[in-house]
């Protein structure tokens, strides 16, 4: 349900429409309904999906870059196949989002411009190497795992667009967890060599993809307004605990080890204990140290630039059927 | 509605190692469309493939002869080179929207070549992947255009728009087949290769009429790839003796030529704007094992990470 679309002084008020229309934005929130484009909303809410969408469109385009390296080297051609229908998804995703966030004003293009600057974040798990073919099993079980437990609350999210494209994403990222999980089973029921090669690749993405739920509650600095404005549901660590208990089980029928030797079920306080994060490693990443994030926007800015010729003669011949046919009529 | 965690929603996806594996396809325009409905709960549907399912003609009981058996290799080595060829652009295409509609040909094609190659084998006792992985060089059989270069993006399109055009030509033929699996084959694949070739022919379009500089290009793309069209028409003494099984391939050179000649029409390139009369045509041998120079770092680069573990799965 949404409110009914408001008329032109609507869109821009003065003074005590601004109240009113503020007092009926708090009432959707409230009902926990959806605003929708058309509807008034305070600046601030704009802008914080604006960040977190785009945000978050960036990390399906720069998340293309870490599994699209094993393409063209994956060892079986259905394995091929899926990994290529994965990579091509996240790309979907990609502009899925971008679309979602230009109902909010941006354009396609700054947003394309802030990624290409690194003026623009994305999540930094994007950022950590793909050595070897157990990655793409690492990163579909724990980083799309991760990546529904966040998202599926979002698909709730009190901005429609958003949350009915998270509903679409979250879909395909259930496919995607379910493939690297069955990339992992094949490789850990394997020859010892890539039972090795699994549980390496998982030693080195456990860690990365609990971080991806971000710092810990106490010390996360937008997740409370988030939280009011329902565009956050749960704070960052529900969501890394219901994540650990989802892997446990799964990590016994792989046959593989999740490398935390303190990680048991405490029965008083109902949570997961676990050794304490590193979380020096993670703003190292957040701040984009280390070269593989020059790397992957480098990618992006070649990928950029070199189509820019391919834009343009689209462009042009688009403008030039336009005039034929007005011309015509 | 209340703001707990829903539950049900949270098991579902943690049931994805249970849920039903599936690969799945869309397009941009779909994306799009999505968001046409403004307010309204958009529908979601999600075009599932299941990937064995994808091995069209996969039936176990059917043997194929070695003339074949060599035929359908043939077909297959084209489909997965260039499929190969094509997922260096995912990530790297003008746009998202061409990532995405490069990835769907690479995939479509990359569907052909396991079911050729599946019958293909069938004939030997080995699988797709025997063949795929553990044939050297010389034993793959597919044509030089499809082991050209990816250039910059009008050589792929020059190269997708040949190979679009014949394959549509040859599959269309090939559905009458008396073989029945390579009519099933083709009949399933002559309807992707459609869209494949709608693709290329679009950008032709837009590239020869859009920037003075995105014809330059296309002119380049087609005077480097013409050269490698004659090869995909020559007939053999394998063709004559699969009779009614497939086509000739010069049979299917008039309709190649028709297609051929509309489409640059359309774009206003004359044949002197790109035929090089100081290059021939290629000599071209892939059907008998004789590649260009591409081949070699191509199957290096595919067969590298399965040859270092004989005998897995994966
Ligand atoms: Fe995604
Ligand atoms: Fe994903």
């Amino acid at each position: 349900m949404t409110l009914t679309a408001p008329d032109a002084s609507a869109l821009h008020p003065d003074g005590d429409d601004v109240a009113e229309l503020q007092a009926r934005f708090d009432a959707i929130i409230e009902a926990d309904q959806r605003i929708e484009p058309r509807d008034w909303m305070p600046e601030a809410y704009r802008k914080t999906l604006i960040r977190q969408i785009s945000q978050h469109a960036h990390s399906e385009i720069i998340g293309m870059q870490p599994e699209g390296n094993w393409i063209s080297r994956a060892p079986s051609l259905k394995r091929k196949a899926i990994l290529m229908a994965k990579v091509q998804d996240e790309a979907g995703h990609g502009l899925y989002l971008y679309s979602a966030a230009q109902t909010l004003g941006i354009s396609r293009d700054e947003m394309t411009e802030q990624l290409i600057t690194s003026r623009a974040r994305y999540s930094s798990i994007f950022n950590y190497p793909t050595p070897t073919w157990a990655d793409m099993g690492a990163i579909g079980w724990l980083v799309d795992g991760a990546a529904i437990c966040n998202q599926v609350p979002l698909c709730r999210a009190s901005y429609g667009p958003y949350g009915r494209a998270m509903v679409r994403i979250c879909k395909e990222e259930s496919f995607h967890q379910r493939q690297g999980f069955e990339i992992l089973l094949e490789l850990s029921q394997g020859t010892p060599e890539q039972h090795e090669m699994a549980q390496d690749a998982v030693n080195r993405w456990y860690w990365p993809s609990l971080m991806m739920f971000g710092p810990p509650d106490d010390e996360s600095p937008n997740s409370a307004q988030s939280m009011a404005w329902k565009i956050k549901r749960f704070s960052n660590d529900e969501l890394r605990q219901r994540f650990v208990g989802m892997l446990v089980p799964q990590a016994e029928v792989l046959g593989l080890t999740l490398p935390d030797p303190n990680l048991r079920w405490n029965e008083e306080t109902g949570q997961w204990d676990m050794s304490e994060i590193d979380w020096t490693e993670f703003h190292e990443v957040l701040a984009g140290r280390g070269p593989a994030n020059a790397q992957r926007i480098q990618h992006r800015r070649d990928a950029h630039e070199q189509g820019a010729w391919v834009r343009e003669a689209a462009a042009a011949y688009a403008e030039k059927q336009a005039a034929r046919e007005r011309q015509a009529a | 509605m209340n703001a707990q965690l829903n539950d049900a929603e949270l098991a579902e996806s943690a049931k994805a190692t249970e849920a039903a594996p599936a690969t799945t396809r869309r397009d941009a325009a779909s994306i799009a469309a999505l968001h046409d409905a403004e307010a309204a709960d958009v529908h979601v549907s999600v075009d599932d493939v299941d990937l064995a399912a994808e091995l069209t003609g996969a039936d176990a009981s059917t043997t194929a002869s070695p003339d074949v058996a060599e035929y359908a290799m043939r077909l297959g080595d084209d489909a997965l080179i260039l499929s190969q060829r094509l997922g260096w652009w995912i990530s790297r295409a003008p746009e998202l929207e061409e990532d995405m509609a490069l990835a769907n040909i690479a995939l479509d094609l990359l569907g052909h070549a396991r079911s050729l190659l599946h019958y293909a084998g069938t004939a030997t006792g080995r699988s797709e992947d025997d063949l795929a992985y553990w044939r050297d060089e010389h034993e793959f059989r597919c044509a030089w255009l499809f082991e050209q270069p990816n250039g910059d993006f009008a050589h792929t399109i020059a190269r997708g728009l040949i190979a679009a055009i014949y394959m549509q030509e040859l599959y269309t033929a090939l559905s009458a087949s008396t073989d029945a699996s390579l009519a099933a084959i083709a009949a399933k694949s002559v309807k992707e290769v459609a869209y494949h070739r709608d693709h290329a022919v679009q950008w032709t379009l837009r590239l020869a009429g859009g920037t003075e500089e995105s014809r330059a290009r296309m002119l380049v793309a087609l005077t480097d790839t013409w050269p490698y069209i004659d090869e995909l028409f020559r007939d053999d003494e394998l063709h004559e003796r699969l009779g009614d099984v497939a086509p000739l391939p010069s049979s299917l050179r008039a309709g190649f030529d028709e297609v051929w000649s509309a489409v640059l029409a359309e774009a206003e390139i004359a044949e002197r704007d790109y035929v090089n009369p100081k290059v021939g045509h290629s000599s071209g041998g892939g059907r008998f094992g004789n590649h260009s120079t591409h081949l070699g770092p191509i199957l290096a680069e595919m067969q590298v990470l399965a040859r270092r573990h004989p005998g897995a799965t994966w």
